[in-house]
């Protein structure tokens, strides 16, 4: 035997082992793989091997090795998106076909547009209304009762569609007069006003005298709009100023502002950029929210 | 005898060499023994290169108590396997009538009247630790029983084995015909043995399918080539494995591939029953002729018996040894072979390594079944039984699930008033269509209503086994929301059957401004 080896065999069993010691005289024994398991190993490289030249693999310098079935990950993802488009044409087909004050009658028709609508709202209103459709300043509440161009499906389905004030013919047009900015009132009879618009809504902190002052300049300049009593009016999309919401805030320098300027904020029409189906799904999902008339 | 002409190793002189006057010495030598007689390059088994041939492993029928036992294990074993998807159980219109169904459309686990939703998996978690507990108490007692007797290794490789002795003869049958030629009994004995396993496979395979899809519905498809894609992956793909697992690769899964024997070595300690060689009363061996005196020598006549029915290919005189899963199969043929020569049983047996090292001393130690080890698993599948016990008994077949809004935690309406909305999901375990009452309590003045419904106390109709979701708004007018001195006030959702005693209450809050 040459020393070339240097094998060590274990005394016990008569196997050699690895040469490696542990702990002095820690040995591990050097048993051969079942012939099976080498072979099922070299498969497995095979397999790779195979593996590497039919799908993509290996990165080059300006891209990557695409394999011979021409397989990509977008493709499928593409071919599912369209899978899954296809499965939701029975229902989008359904509500389209169906007049959508009828959609909430139809169990199924509803539980597809309630999370086709919450999809669509997340993806496309929620930047200014909210994720939750709770509004901001300046941007409606959703989830209340208070419908400034009016809380019934299809009045809702209309104003996303054509949006607000966005210079289209069909959009929701309305303008209040920038009263202070164009030297319509003086600011003392703002103020006066602005205490009488409070006063509508029972506010605790108003200037008595100054709103009894405002009540006749209210009569003259706002109430054409905003009706007598200040309950406003949906057709002309006048807020009712006699509620507890202001959504633009009731103190007296927010609404004094709002006399000041005219307000009028600005929402984008739908109609031209989702489809008539989606509009509809999310119409019924902002009706469903809790306020909807 | 057309044995004479075979030019293999067998003749059949071989076979008539006797240990003892009536008992046939086999020509076996164990295919897995220490290597300490040879240079361990030129070993069997052990080849110069870097991998060991699969021994070919003729294990011989033994007949006895645990071949038995054995046998017992496997029918019911087995029959319940194969025959479960087949049970029916009546659940009402609409349900499925399998009696054990794994229902994945439906997200729920079906067993008679039991029903384990998704959500409430941890039965099943339960269930698999006291197994997992049940089998440690098990191999600390008595050691690789799973391994030995009801391990889906050990019976499906006991089925190959019992299909391939059928075609193709027992132990010495089966080698002549192995060394033989290529004739054509050969050739079909072969062929039918492999036609066999891959059948048994199918219905292996078949039987497993079964339990994820109403059994009848799914055979129908499966004959017709109607059934999903998924199903005849799966099918294949057990049909394939069983044929692997249990007719070719048999004790090389137990010896290779699974990691279960290693585990048990931790579980082993002097107490632990295993089977042995009793090399006190055995030794020293030697063929034994009529006449002789049993004084002065071991009860073992070296027949080799124990290691020709191993289907392990070890043998247990060497003593423990990694390959040998416990099936006691060498007991059976050794104390048969006692009776024969006249000698008590139990030369290999159940005993224990403390009862082994008494017994070299002299006198014979008893059996400790009671040590802390065992008292602790048993303590332990006490108490996760009792556990799953009590939360299998307290558990309701009705489930609800309050989530109150959090964007926006409220809502101011117009009047001043401030709405809360909660989204509430009532789960009806039952298999029959029920009605509940939905109310809401904790502050005078609310007012509910539930989206889609006219009337807040409106009956809420769920369908059997079946979820349904609950859009609840509750408003405060103005005055009494106010009155309210905290942002979050504590209210409760009662969820009641109508003409039922069943109900469930959660507890949730209102949200407001505050004072």
């Amino acid at each position: 035997m040459t020393m070339a080896g240097h094998k060590h065999i274990d005394e016990v069993t008569g196997v050699e082992t690895t040469g490696h010691v542990w702990d002095g005289d820690l040995c591990e024994l050097n048993k051969p793989l079942p012939k099976w398991w080498l072979y099922v190993f070299y498969a497995c490289c095979v397999w790779a091997f195979g593996y590497w030249m039919v799908y993509p693999a290996w990165p080059t310098l300006t891209g990557y090795t695409q394999g011979y079935l021409g397989y990509s990950q977008r493709a499928a993802v593409t071919a599912e998106v369209n899978a899954a488009k296809a499965a939701q044409d029975t229902y989008r087909q359904a509500i389209a076909n169906t007049p959508i004050t009828e959609v909430k009658g139809k169990e199924d028709l509803m539980q597809f547009a309630m999370a086709g609508g919450a999809a669509a709202f997340g993806d496309n209103c929620s930047g200014c209304h909210g994720r939750g459709a709770q509004g901001a300043l300046g941007y409606p509440n959703l989830n209340d009762d208070d419908w400034i161009w009016g809380g019934s499906v299809e009045q809702i389905e209309y104003t996303i569609a054509h949006g607000i004030r966005n210079g289209a013919d069909e959009a929701r047009n309305s303008a209040m007069p920038r009263f202070g900015l164009d030297g319509i009132l003086e600011p003392a009879v703002i103020s006066d006003v602005a205490n009488y618009v409070r006063s509508l809504s029972g506010s605790e902190q108003v200037d008595a005298d100054a709103a009894g002052r405002g009540k006749a300049t209210f009569a003259e300049q706002c109430a054409a709009c905003h009706a007598e009593d200040g309950k406003g009016n949906q057709e002309m999309g006048a807020p009712n100023l006699s509620d507890a919401i202001w959504l633009y805030g009731g103190s007296q320098e927010a609404v004094t502002q709002s006399i000041v300027t005219g307000r009028g904020g600005a929402m984008p029409a739908w109609a031209p950029r989702l489809d008539p189906v989606t509009v509809k799904m999310l119409a019924v999902y902002v009706h469903s929210l809790g306020g909807g008339k | 005898m057309t044995t004479m002409e075979n030019p293999g190793r067998f003749k059949p002189e071989d076979f008539l060499v006797e240990a003892a006057p009536g008992v046939a010495k086999h020509d076996v030598e164990a295919v897995r023994q220490p290597k300490s007689k040879k240079p361990a390059t030129d070993a069997d088994g052990l080849s110069k290169g870097s991998w060991a041939e699969k021994p070919r492993i003729y294990s011989k029928l033994a007949k006895g108590n645990f071949r038995n036992a054995k046998w017992i294990v496997m029918l019911v074993t087995l029959g319940i396997y194969y025959l479960l998807p087949w049970l029916r159980f009546d659940r009402g219109e609409g349900l499925p009538n399998q009696l054990f169904l794994i229902d994945f459309a439906n997200q729920r686990l079906l067993f008679g009247p039991i029903e384990i939703w998704a959500q409430e998996f941890y039965y099943v978690t339960g269930l698999l630790i006291i197994s997992a507990l049940a089998l440690f108490l098990v191999t600390s007692i008595a050691g690789r029983v799973w391994c030995g007797y009801a391990c889906p290794q050990t019976v499906w490789t006991d089925l190959m084995i019992a299909v391939e002795r059928f075609w193709q003869g027992d132990r010495n049958a089966h080698m002549r015909l192995d060394q033989g030629p290529w004739t054509f009994e050969k050739i079909w004995k072969k062929t039918a043995t492999h036609i066999s396993w891959l059948l048994i496979g199918l219905l292996t395979g078949g039987a497993l399918v079964f339990y994820f899809r109403d059994a009848p519905t799914l055979a129908m498809e499966l004959v017709t080539g109607e059934a999903s894609t998924v199903a005849y992956a799966f099918l294949a793909i057990f049909t394939f494995s069983t044929y692997l697992l249990g007719g070719i690769a048999r004790e090389q899964v137990c010896i290779y591939m699974c990691p279960w024997p290693r585990i048990q070595g931790a579980m082993l300690d002097h107490d632990s029953l295993w089977i042995a060689y009793r090399d006190v009363r055995g030794e020293p061996r030697a063929p034994h002729k009529k006449g002789d005196t049993w004084d002065g020598r071991g009860d073992c006549i070296d027949c080799k018996a124990c290691v020709a029915v191993c289907p392990m290919g070890i043998d247990i005189r060497n003593g423990a040894q990694l390959e040998c899963i416990q099936c006691a199969l060498c007991i059976d043929a050794c104390n048969d072979i006692m009776d024969k020569v006249g000698r008590p049983r139990g030369l290999i047996a159940y005993t224990t390594e403390r009862n082994m090292e008494s017994r070299t001393a002299g006198p014979r130690d008893g059996l400790r079944m009671i040590r802390p080890r065992t008292i602790l698993y048993t303590v332990v599948i006490a108490i996760t039984g009792a556990l799953m016990a009590w939360a299998m008994i307290s558990r309701s077949d009705l489930d609800v699930s309050v989530l109150p809004d959090r964007n926006p935690l409220f809502v101011k309406l117009s009047d001043g008033g401030i709405r809360n909305g909660y989204t509430i999901k009532i789960v009806n375990k039952n298999q029959t269509p029920r009605r509940f009452k939905v109310e809401l309590t904790g502050i005078d003045g609310l007012k509910t209503t539930i989206v889609g419904h006219d009337d807040a106390s409106a009956p809420i109709d769920v369908g059997p086994s079946n979820v349904k979701a609950l859009k609840l708004f509750a408003a405060l007018p103005r005055d009494k929301a106010k009155a309210l001195n905290a942002e979050s006030t504590p209210v409760t959702i009662t969820v009641t059957e109508v003409d039922g005693a069943v109900s469930a209450t959660r507890d949730t809050s209102f949200r407001s401004p505050g004072p």
